[in-house]
């Protein structure tokens, strides 16, 4: 039952490891959720056949598993690119000129919010809120935090993190 | 002699730049031979001086900031090591000075990982007390000091704990709800990454005194410095034996974990919220039944915001009457209120209910950090409505912003200057809807989308008067008609986005014209 309908990404090198992730965390109650951030936090996103094998493991159906890694926005079904950049686009943030600062960020890395860059570089996303609303306008490029974003010192963090 | 200097580790500090701080404070200490030792606090809450650098003193700690890297060797000269120059003792900041902390007195105090700081600063008393109380004797006291929800919906707190207490049930749980996904929030951040034992402490007496002897943390996967810090504190908290089989040697069983959202808003709605830790799609439920009878994995379940358990502690120690005695009509003891957006004096500002939004945004915040005028001010989050100056007298209390058309939320509160055009933060409202919508019930799946095609209508100028009574007719339907707050609260800001700017729904077709 899983080698048919595990997709056209199935890549059988990962399946040991796969397995080796979803039992660590079989004990848990609700081991959805966390056994998904670990396997993403390994792949950099939700390999296609880790969704059969979460499903046996728990004993539920694969479009369940499939419903939860596709209603939550963390989850990617393909791999993101090498930088990560996210631009917060609520409320805190667009009070502070938060949309040039989106705009400005778009227009440097060339992309659309949402997209990936055809060299794998850079991915670029919406977030709603990082909770630094009092120091506004922000961003996370990768694992670093950027508040009171200007569009001149987004020219100064892009760059840095240029492929 | 060893220099003592406290640079924030909270999010917002780093943001700006703390630990390039921190490191210049160690380069200019090293090149002057002075012994420094820094200390990573939370955060005081002051957000527009942060990095806020303070230097331990005989007279206290002295404050300096914003404190950009670069600003160091200068600071050092003017005598910074010994607490010369800067803006006085942080404690007499008009900012703080103004404030009833209860529930943040530690935040930016202490080092959030130490114990010892926690004990020093009346940690784990309250706990103490709950121990050598009967379960019913905790709740009545956290009834008799009026404590609402502070996740926005101000249901008595107490009034929850006694349900599940009474609710039969082979085992119960503690929830915290720290998914805190308002813009405008950071409270429950500040709180988790400056004082972590405290909601340990008071998701363990909300054990005690409703016999659940497992609870679970849900914050937001955007919170990963919070999360680090609580894994760590739970660590700590446990080996020392505030958690495990015998809280603080009572005999009574109390353990905790965390788990991470995945970035869905409505997972901040308490039902949508038990799904995603049982590992489901974050869909909500339909209630009755009430989470206090069905709730996580079937059994009684309190959950309640971070802010309403971290408001025990104090409740516990100090008595139900200290809290109780501050406040304002129904709404009793402090609100942690945060000023964001487009404000001069951008933090964390803890008092007691009834203090006007006015003073709130012109006195304490200062007016805009743009210095242009206030046009709009949205209290209480992505569903909270849109006040005009002309409603500044509104006392924040859960009934004066309900009779002013609105909510207080989760206590935040997000200043916008003249620019704002409210017919596009109208659009946004049911933009953020349409994207965060969990998609169980129709009026907020469908009525949303609806919502942004019909603005966007309004904003083009075709059938303008007839477009606005559509929304407004949409509005009533998603009201009354959505299963959460979700859908059912979208209407608030769109609502009073038309109602109290009118003008931002009919300049658009000029407008653009000139442009």
């Amino acid at each position: 039952m899983t080698g048919k309908q595990s997709g056209k990404d199935a890549n059988m090198s990962n399946i040991p490891r796969l397995a080796e992730i979803i039992a660590a965390h079989a004990h848990m109650a609700g081991p959805t959720l966390p056994t998904l951030h670990a396997i993403q936090a390994e792949f950099g996103h939700i390999p296609a056949e880790a969704i059969q094998m979460i499903a046996d493991s728990e004993n539920r159906s694969r479009a369940e598993i499939h419903g939860v890694v596709t209603f939550y926005h963390d989850f990617r079904e393909a791999p993101a690119g090498r930088h990560v950049v996210k631009v917060c686009r609520a409320e805190a943030c667009q009070a502070m000129g938060g949309e040039a600062v989106a705009a400005r960020v778009a227009a440097r890395l060339g992309l659309d919010f949402g997209a990936t860059s055809a060299d794998g570089g850079v991915t670029l996303e919406n977030v709603y809120c990082l909770g630094l609303c009092a120091t506004a306008p922000s961003a996370l490029i990768d694992d670093r935090l950027c508040g009171r974003l200007t569009e001149a010192r987004v020219e100064k963090l892009l760059a840095g993190i240029e492929r | 002699m060893t220099v003592t200097f406290y640079v924030p580790q909270d999010a917002a500090a780093l943001s700006v730049g703390a630990d390039e701080v921190v490191e210049a404070i160690r380069l200019e200490a090293g090149r002057r031979g002075i012994a420094a030792r820094v200390i990573r606090n939370g955060s005081r809450g002051l957000f527009w001086l942060e990095p806020l650098v303070e230097v331990a003193t005989p007279a206290g700690r002295i404050a300096y900031g914003p404190v950009a890297p670069e600003d160091v060797p200068a600071l050092f000269d003017a005598g910074m090591a010994e607490g010369r120059g800067g803006l006085g003792p942080t404690e007499d900041l008009p900012f703080l000075k103004a404030q009833t902390r209860f529930t943040f007195a530690r935040c930016g105090v202490i080092a959030p990982l130490s114990l010892a700081d926690y004990a020093a600063m009346d940690g784990w008393k309250g706990l103490a007390r709950a121990i050598a109380m009967e379960p019913a004797a905790i709740v009545a006291e956290v009834t008799k000091s009026g404590l609402r929800g502070r996740g926005g919906a101000g249901f008595p707190t107490g009034i929850k704990w006694k349900t599940v207490l009474d609710a039969p049930g082979a085992k119960k749980y503690i929830v915290a709800n720290a998914d805190e996904g308002d813009s405008g929030t950071f409270a429950d951040r500040m709180l988790m990454e400056g004082d972590p034992f405290h909601l340990i402490e008071g998701m363990a007496i909300a054990g005690l005194a409703v016999g659940a002897e497992h609870g679970y943390i849900y914050t937001r996967s955007e919170y990963p410095h919070a999360i680090a810090i609580m894994q760590a504190a739970i660590g700590l908290a446990r080996d020392a034996g505030y958690l495990g089989a015998s809280v603080m040697g009572s005999g009574r069983a109390f353990d905790m974990e965390i788990r991470a959202g995945a970035g869905a808003y409505v997972c901040g709605e308490e039902t949508a919220l038990l799904e995603s830790i049982e590992g489901k799609r974050g869909q909500v439920r339909a209630k009755p039944p009430l989470p206090a009878h069905e709730g996580l994995f079937g059994y009684p379940t309190v959950i309640n915001n971070i802010l309403s358990l971290t408001a025990v502690p104090f409740i516990l120690d100090k008595g139900a009457e200290t809290y109780a005695n501050v406040g304002f009509g129904r709404s009793r003891g402090t609100m942690p209120i945060q000023l964001a957006g487009n404000i001069a004096h951008g933090g964390l500002f803890e008092i007691g209910f009834g203090i006007t939004l006015g003073e709130l945004v012109n006195e304490v915040g200062g007016g805009t950090a743009s210095g242009k005028p206030v046009k709009a001010v949205q209290v209480g989050g992505p569903l909270g409505a849109y006040f005009p100056p002309a409603l500044f007298d509104t006392p924040f209390d859960y009934e004066a912003f309900a009779h002013a058309g609105g909510l207080i939320g989760h206590g935040g509160i997000v200043v916008f200057d003249d620019s704002v055009d409210m017919a596009k933060q109208a659009r946004f409202a049911m933009d953020f809807c349409a994207i965060e919508s969990c998609g169980k019930c129709t009026p907020c799946r469908i009525g949303s989308t609806r919502g942004v095609e019909t603005i966007d209508k309004i904003i083009a100028g075709r059938d303008v008067a007839a477009n606005i009574t559509l929304v407004e007719d949409l509005c009533e339907t998603m009201k009354f008609g959505s299963l959460c707050a979700l859908g059912g609260f979208t209407p608030y800001p769109v609502l009073s986005a038309l109602h109290h700017f009118p003008d931002d729904f009919a300049k658009a077709p000029r407008a653009q014209a000139a442009e």
